[in-house]
């Protein structure tokens, strides 16, 4: 018994090392390629530079691309967490007729193909005479972002007492006063995540991107279209890498804050 | 009385703007699928016809296509729950201490840019790629091996891999709520390790495995951008043929059919899904 137990955990152990292995090792190749002193991708590798980097900086396209993508993250990430905060609210703190129909309304997002959504946005705008913009994709992400905040904000919402509501109101606060003084400070942690979430959501997209970007994109569409030019690879993967780094931080932040939560 | 007020406060901002950026062009789409061409106005929609559904259903190309992408989606669904599962057992019952950590290593190439995890595949795999250049440098090979780049198969696998971590995370949350009563109940009845997991662990998880399966599956069906990237020619699904339509083409009417002939078909997989697991239970 004890040695079977002790046989079957390292072969999940392996295949989870494996898979790791396979997750992280074209990460790492990127890594390398972006400190590597070649504009081929290839091996053997030339010597260590920060070329890529340097040239990252004097590249003004890319630069402002990648200013792009954060403007329109921290925009559909400041209206998504609003929205999806207040569908949250109504989820959890009020009964109402069609109910149902508007929280299936919000998490519908997730589930219609973003060719769909993008396309459909695309007739949208061009049908109201709006030019393609950051504006137009900063839209099309908050419309993806509301169902992240909405599942997170109302997993906390159900965590606490509605007791402390009552306690307030019975004191002689109204409702919009518990809902500032009472409610907005205990769900405040779960808001900060899901606006990271939604802020990540938003800074990778590409699929809606490339529908409702003007001439002037955010990066990953700035990215793909230069993928064509082999020789500036590497400065995209400098500069991704990067971004990967902001990516990153930003995640963990919002993993941490839920749990703290 | 002001809870009233904050009803409609609360009510009319997210309402409005899903109605707006959200239903507005979906209708907006389901019209524009009924024109019979681009002439007129861009809200033209005086003469109305099905013509371009009778397009799509007789252009065997489009149908086939639409078959194709629906059957690579549960390829490759199914794929990335069955290769996710030992992955959220492992984390669930094996990795104790640890599991936080084993779930944040899984997840962190997650959060990282899909078009880029794409490139580097491409990257590894390519004929001037790592593996190859690798290969050359070494001296084992003195050509580049034709690997699987370009072609559906290329689609596929790329795309299994990067939904693996995505898959485990329902799987791993189905897997977390079995109690440990449970497995001690079985156990104390005799049943040994594989009929523990066969008779009480695997059924218990189903719940999961059948979210993990549509989470992965329905995104999957719309994917354009990964054949785009690693498809080439031969790779192209449904999805790029709705992209040329409103792009390169210019054909919005039938890029407009063929976008809604792919919503009624999610739809109904989203009917099908709530069947199975129960969506009302994730939100109240």
């Amino acid at each position: 018994m004890r040695y079977r137990r002790g046989w079957r955990p390292s072969g999940l152990g392996a295949y989870y090392l494996v898979l790791i292995v396979l997750l992280y090792v074209p990460i790492l190749l990127l890594l390398l390629f972006s400190v590597n002193s070649n504009t081929a991708l290839i091996f053997p590798l030339r010597g260590l530079t920060t070329e890529w980097y340097e040239a990252v900086l004097n590249t003004a396209g890319l630069l402002r691309a990648a200013r792009n993508s954060l403007v329109v993250a921290a925009g559909s990430c400041l209206v998504a967490t609003l929205l999806g905060t207040m569908t949250a609210l109504l989820a959890s703190r009020y009964s109402f007729r069609g109910k149902l129909a508007l929280l299936g309304l919000a998490v519908l997002p997730l589930i219609v193909p973003f060719v769909v959504l993008g396309v459909s946005l695309l007739l949208l705008f061009s049908s109201l005479g709006l030019d393609r913009s950051l504006w137009t994709v900063g839209v099309a992400h908050t419309i993806v972002a509301v169902p992240y905040v909405l599942l997170i904000v109302v997993a906390r919402l159900s965590e606490f007492d509605p007791a402390l509501e009552e306690a307030a109101m019975d004191l002689g606060a109204d409702y919009p006063t518990t809902l500032r003084r009472i409610v907005l400070p205990i769900i405040a942690p779960a808001m900060a995540a899901a606006a990271l979430v939604a802020f990540t959501v938003s800074f990778d997209e590409f699929a809606l991107a490339l529908f409702l970007a003007g001439p002037d994109p955010t990066f990953p569409v700035y990215l793909f279209g230069q993928l064509r030019f082999a020789n500036r690879l590497p400065i995209m993967i400098a500069l991704a890498m990067a971004m990967m780094a902001i990516t990153l931080i930003l995640a963990l932040l919002a993993e941490r804050l839920r749990r703290s939560g | 009385m002001d809870r009233r007020r904050t009803f409609w406060l609360l009510l009319v901002p997210p309402a409005a703007w899903l109605a707006a950026f959200f239903i507005l062009p979906l209708v907006l789409m389901a019209l524009f699928s009924l024109r019979p061409d681009m002439k007129g106005g861009l809200l033209n929609f005086s003469s109305i016809s099905l013509e371009q559904y009778a397009v799509l259903v007789t252009t065997p190309s489009y149908v086939r296509l639409l078959g194709i992408s629906t059957a690579i989606a549960l390829l490759v669904a199914a794929a990335s729950t069955a290769l996710a599962y030992p992955i959220a057992y492992f984390i669930a019952f094996r990795a104790g201490k640890r599991a936080v950590l084993y779930l944040l290593m899984l997840l962190v190439p997650f959060w990282t840019s899909y078009l880029l995890r794409v490139m580097a595949w491409k990257l590894v795999l390519g004929s001037n790629g790592v593996i190859n250049s690798l290969l050359m440098t070494v001296g084992l090979r003195d050509e580049p091996l034709g690997l699987f780049l370009y072609s559906r198969t290329a689609v596929g696998l790329t795309l299994t891999y990067v939904w693996i971590p995505f898959a485990a995370l329902p799987i791993l949350a189905a897997l977390q709520r079995i109690e440990a009563p449970i497995m001690e109940a079985a156990f104390d009845l005799g049943a040994g390790p594989l009929r523990r997991f066969w008779r009480v662990v695997l059924p218990l998880s189903l719940p999961g495995v059948a979210a993990s399966f549509f989470m992965v599956f329905i995104p999957t069906v719309g994917e354009y951008v990964t054949p785009l990237l690693v498809g080439g020619s031969r790779g192209s699904l449904y999805g790029n043929i709705i992209q040329d339509f409103f792009t390169k083409a210019g054909n919005w009417p039938l890029g407009s059919a063929l976008s809604m002939v792919m919503l009624a078909a999610t739809v109904a997989w989203i009917l099908l899904a709530a069947r199975w697991g129960n969506i009302r239970q994730w939100l109240t």
